[in-house]
Parts: C-alpha cells; structure tokens; sequence
C-alpha cells in the first residue's frame, strides 16, 4: 500500500461514523496529504467513493484485506 | 464546498425515529451542506438536554422481535423499558452511534436546530429543557431556509 499521513482505525464503527471521524481526520490534514482509513462496515467502500466525490478530496485507493477495509484519501 | 443547502422536519420522538434526522444531518454537513432541522410535535424530544428516549413494538408489527409475543402481551408495564434497553445493547453491539453523540456532532458541525414555537407552546415545554443553541420560529421560518435548500426531508 502507498505512504500515508495519518491513520484512522473506524473498526467496529458503524454508518455514518466512518464517514464522520474521517470527516474530522483530514480537516486537521493539509492538502495533498494521505489519511488511511480502516473500517470494518461494508456499507463504507461505497460511503467512501460517495464522500470522494462531493468533497472533492481523491480516493487513491480502496481495498479489502483480512476483512476490514481499507481506503487511501487524499486531501484535497 | 458544495455550497449545498439540506433541510429537514422531524416529527417524531422514539428512540429508532431520532436516527434518521441526526445521521443525515451530520453526514450532510461532512459532505459540506448547509444543514437545518425543524423540530415539531414529538421531534421537540430530539431538542431536551436529556433525551431518554424510547422505542416500542406496539403500533410497530414491522419491527422485529427476539421471540414471537402477543401484542397484548408487549403492552405489560415494563416492556417498553426492556426493549428499549434491549435496542440500545443491539445499537452498542453493532457500532451505532448513540443518539447523544450523533447530536453532539451535528452541533459541531453547526447544524442549526430550529424548535417549532407552537408545539412548544402546545405541549408546554420549557425552554430551559432544551440544549443550548436551539432556535425558536414557525411554518414562515422554516421556508425561509426550505425555500432555498436543494433537498427537504419529512421524517
């Protein structure tokens, strides 16, 4: 997986919580870094792809692992 | 952001029909709204310091239960306590965020939280029971930010 900034372990949180922590995670990011989010909910990859979208900040990358989930964003 | 403007009226004051105004609105405001919810009727709950709100089968057929039990039998004193403290454990098991917590991160998202003036007076709430920060209006106050939202929402 590529470098990041900062971690934010969502596990066991569900809807909308990832979306909202990570939410607060890259308020505190300058532009351009990398926040890695792990969540265990399914219902994030898509929440994930849909908050990248209407921000504006950049879903690098998305994938599952051991199962939990795993996202890149980049702040935008 | 997205500049975008999300209103919603919330009417009702169980412990199930709070989630929904309080996802949406703090999700809303993640993705950069503008967001304002009217609170009417038992929506006003949504509002008191102490929310202690509970949830109940009866009137409900659609909601589901841990063992079959006649209606008449879910209206014995003490069962609304018991689901209800059933419905929270579920809610803690899962990683659903309790309600007190939804609604603190709404205000620091600066959700506005507008109290309808005539249910207050209605039901003879006081306002000293509410949090701080809420606003009191009307029908005409409501429009006035519904008119220019991109979404309204009644739950």
């Amino acid at each position: 997986m590529a470098d990041f900034d900062q971690e934010l372990d969502a596990s066991g949180l569900n809807c909308p919580l990832p979306i909202l922590r990570a939410k607060k995670a890259l308020s505190a990011l300058s532009e351009g870094q990398v926040l890695h989010i792990i969540a265990t909910d399914p219902g994030a990859v898509k929440d994930f792809e849909a908050f990248a979208k209407q921000t504006g900040n950049e879903l690098v990358e998305s994938h599952e692992e051991g199962g939990k989930f795993h996202f890149l964003m980049k702040k935008h | 952001m997205s500049g975008k403007k999300l209103a919603i009226i919330a009417t009702k004051g169980s412990l199930d029909w709070a989630y929904p105004p309080f996802i949406l609105a703090s999700t809303a405001a993640a993705l950069g709204y503008e967001v304002e919810i009217f609170c009417t009727f038992y929506g006003l709950q949504l509002l008191r310091k102490k929310m202690d709100l509970k949830v109940t089968s009866l009137g409900n057929p659609g909601m589901p239960m841990p063992i079959p039990m006649p209606v008449l039998m879910q209206a014995l004193p003490g069962m609304q306590s018991m689901m209800t403290l059933m419905m929270k454990q579920k809610m803690k098991s899962k990683g659903v965020a309790s309600l007190e917590e939804l609604r603190e991160l709404c205000i620091e998202a600066e959700v506005r939280l507008v109290a309808c003036q005539m249910t207050v007076d209605l039901f003879d709430f006081n306002t000293s029971d509410f949090i701080d920060g809420v606003e009191y209006g009307g029908a005409a106050t409501f429009f006035e930010f519904a008119g220019e939202s991109d979404i309204t929402l009644f739950v």
